[in-house]
């Protein structure tokens, strides 16, 4: 698609159908939380739009990211959408290599200033520059000079969004989120290990439709699509109501699909669209396939605990500390025991003279 | 840290240490205060007996006051059963207490579960009322009273909040409910709450003392 290309003409030159784009349009309004009436006006904002020019950062990630909107499934309206925008930099994805790639980065930059989309899947280790590096720049530099004129940034995955598992504990590199550094763009975080690819293209075709971001959570994530925790949705929630629980992976309750709330299933407390927009153009989501969610869309979920470990189990300690506050009770109990004997003698005593 | 960090991991944790610590303090402490030889020559051998024969005479309403206490005596009886169903059979506590204990027993229905938190919060809530209005009662009620009806209702009002996702974010409510229940264990061995472990024992202690005394308890 040409820079200068609609993406109506765009999508019509690839042979998306006017019905199938509406549907699209129509998916997008909900998804967005838009009522029905609007899905004209999306049709017609998507049809006259202009392709974005996006750069996209790779730091400190496992690609998981990249590798869930590239090959979560064929081709459809959806990946048509991210086609349509203008992917000027990707280290993984993109062809040029070295000085030409890094050439095509401050290309972008200098002909975009101020209207580009800056996505961001990993995060920044600030412990020591050389932790990671693209072609010889840190990742901290990097950031800050590509988020300098951006439009915004789209902190894609758990690791831009909130540290990740790079953060987790001990935090070996000294792991930060986007947020953590860039504090005067707006940023979008669409979290998730990885994030679910139409929550990715939905934000990019609310970006589209609009031009503005959307709606954001406490979190700074699009409140469309992390607006509802998984449990409220999960279509196991009627079996959690009645009691009726997995105890093991290969009982019976799971082979009747009972909720899995005590195999460690973080639902209740992890937003995100898993229970509703799934997986793999719509297959499934974790809990249908039997695990329970990992609460990956939200903060520190790596040090939150086992997770097979239930919600409700808690991170109380250990046996030996209860113990060692019993034995301190026992001990002062009985040390007050003999002192209000010590003390009564000495009352007595001195009764009796 | 968020709240809910904070509650189910370190907030918990002090809570648990200053529970068990407590208890232990005020059990070993009361056992320790009874260890001591009575010299006396008993008047009946089977004390036991008579402790157990206290423990349920005193689970009954006297002959005497039975119409006057009527309302204290059936609503003690209901908020008590309807707080144990509500805190021993839920299935997210089961799984809470096997953590710490290693064991676990069967559940019951979330429905019932319900049922029952909204029965003990009521009744709850009609017991202060009739101790804040009722002027014996008021009396001799002092700020323990208050503050152990208090520590006790915020978390089944929590409770329930969260469980229906009502009024804020679940893990919101859920970590309110967790420090509320919190602020109950460290609450527990200072107050009256320790009535809890407390009562049977003493009724027993009392009953075996008047036993071997001749007394009828």
């Amino acid at each position: 698609m040409r820079n200068d290309q609609f993406l109506g003409e765009y999508l019509r030159m690839q042979g998306v159908s006017r019905r199938g784009f509406l549907k699209f349009c129509s998916a997008t309004a909900s998804l967005m939380a838009l009522p029905p009436s609007a899905v004209g006006q999306v049709a017609e904002a998507l049809a006259t739009a202009r392709r974005p020019s996006v750069i996209w950062l790779s730091f400190q990630e496992c690609t998981g990211c990249t590798e869930s909107l590239t090959r979560s499934h064929a081709p459809t309206v959806e990946s048509l959408i991210f086609d349509a925008i203008s992917l000027d930099y990707h280290h993984t994805l993109q062809a040029a290599s070295g000085y030409g790639a890094e050439e095509a980065r401050m290309a972008a930059m200098e002909e975009n200033a101020g209207k580009y989309l800056l996505v961001v899947d990993g995060s920044i280790p600030l412990g020591n520059p050389g932790f990671s590096t693209i072609a010889g720049i840190s990742n901290l530099d990097m950031l800050k000079e590509t988020a300098e004129n951006a439009f915004a940034i789209i902190a894609v995955g758990t690791c831009a969004a909130f540290g990740g598992l790079p953060r987790a504990n001990p935090n070996p590199t000294g792991a930060v989120s986007v947020s953590d550094i860039i504090t005067d763009k707006p940023i979008i975080n669409v979290s998730g290990c990885p994030p679910i690819p139409v929550v990715i293209t939905g934000v990019l075709a609310h970006f589209l439709t609009f031009g503005t971001i959307p709606e954001l959570d406490a979190l700074g994530r699009p409140a469309a699509f992390f607006g509802q925790n998984i449990h409220d949705r999960c279509y196991r929630r009627p079996f959690y109501e009645r009691g009726q629980f997995a105890e093991t992976f290969d009982d019976e309750g799971a082979r009747k699909g009972w909720c899995l709330y005590k195999l460690g299933c973080k639902g209740p407390t992890t937003y995100n669209a898993c229970a509703t927009l799934k997986w793999n153009g719509g297959t499934s989501f974790p809990i249908q396939s039997g695990h329970g969610c990992l609460g990956c869309s939200e903060p520190n979920f790596w040090d939150k605990g086992g997770f097979y470990d239930p919600l409700s189990a808690g991170m109380w300690g250990s046996r030996d500390a209860l113990l060692g506050a019993a034995a301190a009770g026992a001990a002062l109990g009985v040390g007050s025991a003999l002192a209000a004997r010590s003390r009564k003698k000495k009352a007595q005593a001195a009764e009796e003279v | 840290m968020t709240l809910l960090e904070f509650a189910s991991g370190p907030g918990l944790q002090w809570a648990l240490w200053i529970f068990v610590f407590g208890i232990t303090w005020r059990v070993v402490g009361a056992v320790f205060l009874l260890a001591r030889k009575d010299l006396s020559k008993p008047r009946h051998r089977n004390t036991v007996r008579a402790g157990l024969g206290a423990v349920l005479s005193r689970s009954t309403p006297a002959h005497a006051f039975e119409k006057k206490i009527r309302f204290q005596h059936f609503t003690g009886y209901a908020w008590h059963f309807a707080l144990f169903i509500s805190v021993l059979f839920f299935a997210p506590h089961i799984l809470f207490f096997k953590s710490v204990l290693g064991f676990s027993w069967p559940h019951l229905p979330n429905t019932i579960i319900m049922v029952t938190a909204i029965i003990a919060t009521a009744v709850l809530i009609a017991l202060l009322v009739r101790r804040a209005t009722h002027p014996v009662q008021r009396f001799i009620s002092n700020a323990d009273d208050y503050i152990s009806i208090f520590v006790v209702l915020v978390p089944l009002v929590t409770g329930i909040l969260a469980f229906a996702h009502f009024g804020a974010r679940y893990e919101t409510l859920l970590a309110i409910h967790l420090l509320s229940v919190e602020a109950m264990m460290i609450w527990f061995p200072f107050g009256k709450l320790m009535h809890t472990i407390m009562t049977m024992p003493a009724r027993f202690q009392a009953g075996t003392a008047f036993g071997r005394r001749g007394v009828k308890a």
